[in-house]
């Protein structure tokens, strides 16, 4: 009896969701070999771990170096992935910048930084949003100011009232509310 | 044939059913115990105090805490430095040279005289023996710009635990603790009176004993003469 249950089910949904992501849209079968030219001709282009590259690093692609580069690097509309064997010594300037190797200088984004877990940047970092994960080295400033940092100056006087009710029905916000206050 | 199996399926559908929701109970009840977020008092004060400022200038003196940079670019826009003064004091302790603490503190930060707008001092000053904590509050008290701000929590009991506490930003009112491995304990309970003492030129805004054991002090530096 289970069994039939079960011979019905894998028939319709499950089926195709490991193969869903590699579907290109060259007809094609996904060959390895033909996904990374693709990938060169078009979106992301990488530079391979053992390619050093010293002076001005400028484009119009989305970029992966796993190799290392010093210098400067530009990719002002795309996004620029450091790969976990990445090492830069430059001043980074691109969309997004997403660090899982090392990066020594400073990082400026116009969208995003993401410093990934076992990702390191030393340097500051200039963009409006940022996120370190937890493992993640960092040593330096983050300046998040946006060009309309107006809200900044209304949301902490606003927020706690809205806060308050949230806590207290947060499982998480255990301990109950306390304190004296003891100076003035 | 099929169609058969499918309808002796649909008929005893209960036993199916029970059988895939047999996984949600165990999904439900997580096998990673939540951490308990505690509640600070301090915390909103400071920075109702930085939304005052345009594009305020913070130094954060705890490792890094990415959820806290993030929440405090957000909520204030703000440039946000980390020094983190625990891995000072860790390099120090292993080479067994806390003695030049006190001198340390004297240069270690780059930033010029008053151009920090708010300090997160966390418990950094626990770890510290008098003279380098005297240190520290005096280099810290010379950064702020006047009128600026200055967070410190004080523990208010002893502790052989050598830990550190990372202070996670849960919201404007709360903050979880979330201790890691420290060479060596916190070195004893301030009084109010020590720690007032030790940051001359600054005022107390507001002081919570927080059930924690954590004093919670807001500092205020005296306006410009």
């Amino acid at each position: 009896m289970w069994k039939r249950d079960e011979s019905v089910k894998p028939a319709a949904p499950p089926a195709p969701t490991p193969a869903a992501p590699v579907t290109p849209a060259v007809s094609v079968p996904a060959a390895s070999s033909e996904r990374r030219t693709q990938t060169l001709q078009g979106e992301n282009v990488n530079i391979g771990k053992s390619v050093v590259i010293k002076g001005e690093l400028s484009g119009s692609e989305d970029l992966t170096i796993e190799g290392n580069v010093e210098g400067r690097i530009e990719l002002k509309e795309n996004i620029l992935t450091i790969g976990p064997n990445g090492k830069i010594r430059a001043e980074v300037f691109a969309k997004a910048v997403i660090v899982l190797g090392e990066v020594t200088g400073n990082v400026t984004a116009s969208e995003k930084v993401d410093i990934r877990d076992n990702g390191s940047v030393d340097g500051d970092i200039t963009s409006p949003r940022v996120a370190i994960a937890e493992g993640a080295h960092f040593r330096g400033s983050v300046d998040m100011q946006r060009a309309g940092a107006k809200p900044a100056a209304a949301k902490p006087a606003a927020a706690p009232a809205a806060a308050a009710p949230a806590a207290a029905a947060s499982p998480t916000a255990a301990p109950p509310a306390q304190t004296q206050k003891v100076g003035a | 044939m099929a169609d058969s199996a499918r309808t002796m399926t649909d008929w005893l559908g209960f036993l199916g059913n029970r059988r895939a929701a047999e996984p949600a109970p165990a999904a439900v009840t997580p096998s990673t115990k939540p951490e308990l977020s505690h509640p600070t008092k301090s915390l909103q004060k400071f920075l109702r105090l930085q939304a005052g400022q345009d594009n305020p200038v913070l130094l954060d003196l705890g490792p890094v805490v990415g959820s806290n940079v993030t929440f405090f670019g957000e909520q204030l826009g703000c440039r946000i430095r980390v020094e983190d003064v625990a891995s000072d004091i860790e390099a120090h302790i292993k080479k067994d040279i806390t003695d030049q603490l006190p001198a340390f503190f004297r240069s270690r930060f780059v930033q010029a005289p008053g151009s920090v707008d708010g300090i997160l001092c966390w418990d950094a000053l626990d770890y510290l023996d008098r003279n380098a904590a005297q240190a520290l509050a005096a280099s810290l008290t010379n950064l702020l710009r006047p009128e600026g701000a200055l967070l410190g929590f004080f523990s208010t009991t002893e502790s052989r635990n050598a830990v550190y506490t990372k202070y996670v930003v849960v919201d404007h009112q709360h903050l979880r603790y979330r201790p890691y491995p420290a060479s060596r304990p916190r070195q004893r309970a301030l009084l109010t009176g020590d720690i007032i003492r030790m940051f001359k030129g600054l005022r107390v805004s507001d002081s919570f004993l927080m059930k924690s054991n954590v004093r919670e002090m807001l500092f205020r530096k005296n306006p410009a003469p």
